[in-house]
């Protein structure tokens, strides 16, 4: 038996037993078969251009292959987290840091207790949070865990529960990784292209210049979703219910979320370059994420949570 | 009643294929994929931390369980759990430039990490565009928080008590 179909049986027999147990570690093995069936066509392409498999070698490599699923799946977490640095340095062109340590402080400690009960709790560099200083409405996330939130919004917020709902749906951004699947499929394609030929021969500037350019590109693709045309009302959607599930997981009231969502719709401006213009309008989201959490009924006041929200964003 | 045998036989089949498939999975070899990992003493980011593990490093998975792996550290032989989302089973060269294609293609793996979009791309980038200003990029890295900050955290806030998940 040849390395593809013994390959393609441990597939096989990983989604036979999935189905069966419902193994959570088993969607990690399989997930590896999905990948490796895009990363060994590009392999064949890029052995048949530099000359390293004649054409036959290249067929059984693509054979092995089947269609080509090339996608933001294809990054790896290393890769994830270079994308997410540079959009970060992008977003802190937008609005500038907000240098208080304690509110830093508290947002991190919070932020990254959320995270730990996400479904992606560990990424390449982890999960770091600062606020920016503006009046404007806004939290925005770059892949791999680098989540931002201005002051605007934070006033938004009359409890911790609320900034747990604010922190919480942008980890659901990251967790989706739906930064990543705002770059463009062609972008994709040459990128996986070029490191490719970087494995098939020593490494050059050429192709360094070459994937620098597809960063930038990718790099703009995020940024520009993000800052001005905003997610897919899908993708809103989807970080709303991580949301509501990592509240639950870490015992905030997901009514926290209906009413930073209240909140917000008596405080936005419209035909603002803000949240106002990249997310659909509280009503609907309030709309859409109620079946999920149920009749709305007021959060009740944790008086220790009150206490340490209080102190810690008392200047913000 | 005449369906029996053949029920039974296929009950057999699929018995089995079940077992190779879980005897396989338990014996999968794993790669750490975040920049720096923790193996703990059991399956809870709050439990006590047995070693650390570094990109790349290459762990046996033992069992798991709720999203967690019970996994040997290759190099040191010590034991303990990780959650799922750190390993992947590809295989991670971290030199660029090593071995060549037609090897990797024939093996089963075709290793791509420690390339593409790394750091020497970021200073590729930073060279081009000297305006963006990563400085705070850098300083929110350094942002951690320590066990005992969140074990604090939600103490203190009356929030999910630790063990179990996560």
């Amino acid at each position: 038996m040849n390395w593809t179909s013994r390959r393609e049986l441990l597939c096989q027999l990983g989604r036979l037993t999935l189905a069966g147990l419902g193994a959570p570690l088993l969607g990690a093995v399989l997930k590896g078969c999905k990948t490796l069936e895009a990363v060994s066509d590009v392999g064949a392409q890029i052995g048949e251009a530099t000359g390293v498999l004649n054409e036959e070698q290249a067929q059984s490599v693509r054979k092995s292959g089947k269609a080509v699923a090339r996608s933001f799946e294809d990054f790896t977490p290393e890769q994830e987290y270079y994308i997410g640095r540079t959009v970060g340095a992008i977003i802190l062109e937008k609005y500038p840091p907000y240098n208080d340590r304690r509110a830093n402080t508290y947002i991190n400690t919070m932020g990254q207790t959320l995270a730990l009960f996400s479904d992606m709790p560990e990424t390449f560099g982890g999960y770091h949070f600062l606020i920016q200083d503006s009046d404007e409405i806004n939290a925005l996330s770059a892949p791999g865990g680098l989540v931002f939130i201005t002051r605007g919004m934070l006033r938004c917020c009359p409890d911790e529960t609320a900034v747990a709902a604010v922190l919480a749906h942008e980890i659901g951004h990251v967790t989706h990784k739906h930064g990543l699947q705002a770059i463009k499929k062609s972008r994709i394609t040459s990128a996986l292209t070029t490191l490719g030929v970087e494995g098939a021969k020593s490494f050059g500037g050429k192709e360094l210049a070459q994937l620098t350019e597809t960063f930038e590109a990718s790099i703009t693709d995020i940024t520009h979703t993000l800052i001005t045309s905003g997610y897919s009302r899908a993708f809103e959607g989807q970080a709303d219910q991580a949301a509501v599930q990592i509240l639950r997981r870490v015992g905030y009231d997901p009514n926290g979320l209906v009413e930073m969502l209240q909140q917000m719709k008596t405080r936005l401006k419209p035909g603002r370059n803000d949240f106002a213009s990249t997310h659909p309008t509280p009503d609907s989201r309030i709309r859409e994420i109620q079946p999920y959490i149920g009749t709305y009924a007021p959060v009740k006041t944790v008086k220790a949570r009150q206490v340490r929200f209080n102190k810690a964003l008392k200047k913000v | 009643m005449r369906a029996y045998p053949l029920m039974a036989a296929l009950l057999a089949v699929s018995l089995l294929l079940v077992g190779v498939a879980a005897t396989t999975s338990a014996a999968e070899s794993m790669s750490v994929q975040v920049k720096s990992g923790s193996i703990r003493t059991s399956p809870s980011f709050l439990a006590k931390i047995v070693a650390q593990v570094q990109y790349g490093d290459r762990v046996a998975v033992l069992s798991q369980s709720n999203g967690w792996a019970e996994v040997k550290i290759a190099s040191s032989g010590l034991q303990g759990w990780i959650h799922a989302s750190a390993l992947t089973t590809e295989k991670i060269e971290l030199r660029a430039g090593e071995g060549n294609v037609a090897q990797s293609a024939s093996s089963d793996e075709l290793a791509l990490a420690g390339k593409g979009f790394n750091a020497q791309v970021e200073k590729e980038y930073k060279a081009k565009n000297p305006k963006v200003s990563f400085a705070w990029v850098d300083k929110m890295e350094k942002m951690t928080v320590s066990d005992e900050t969140i074990r604090e955290f939600i103490q203190i806030g009356g929030l999910k008590t630790p063990g179990g998940a996560p």
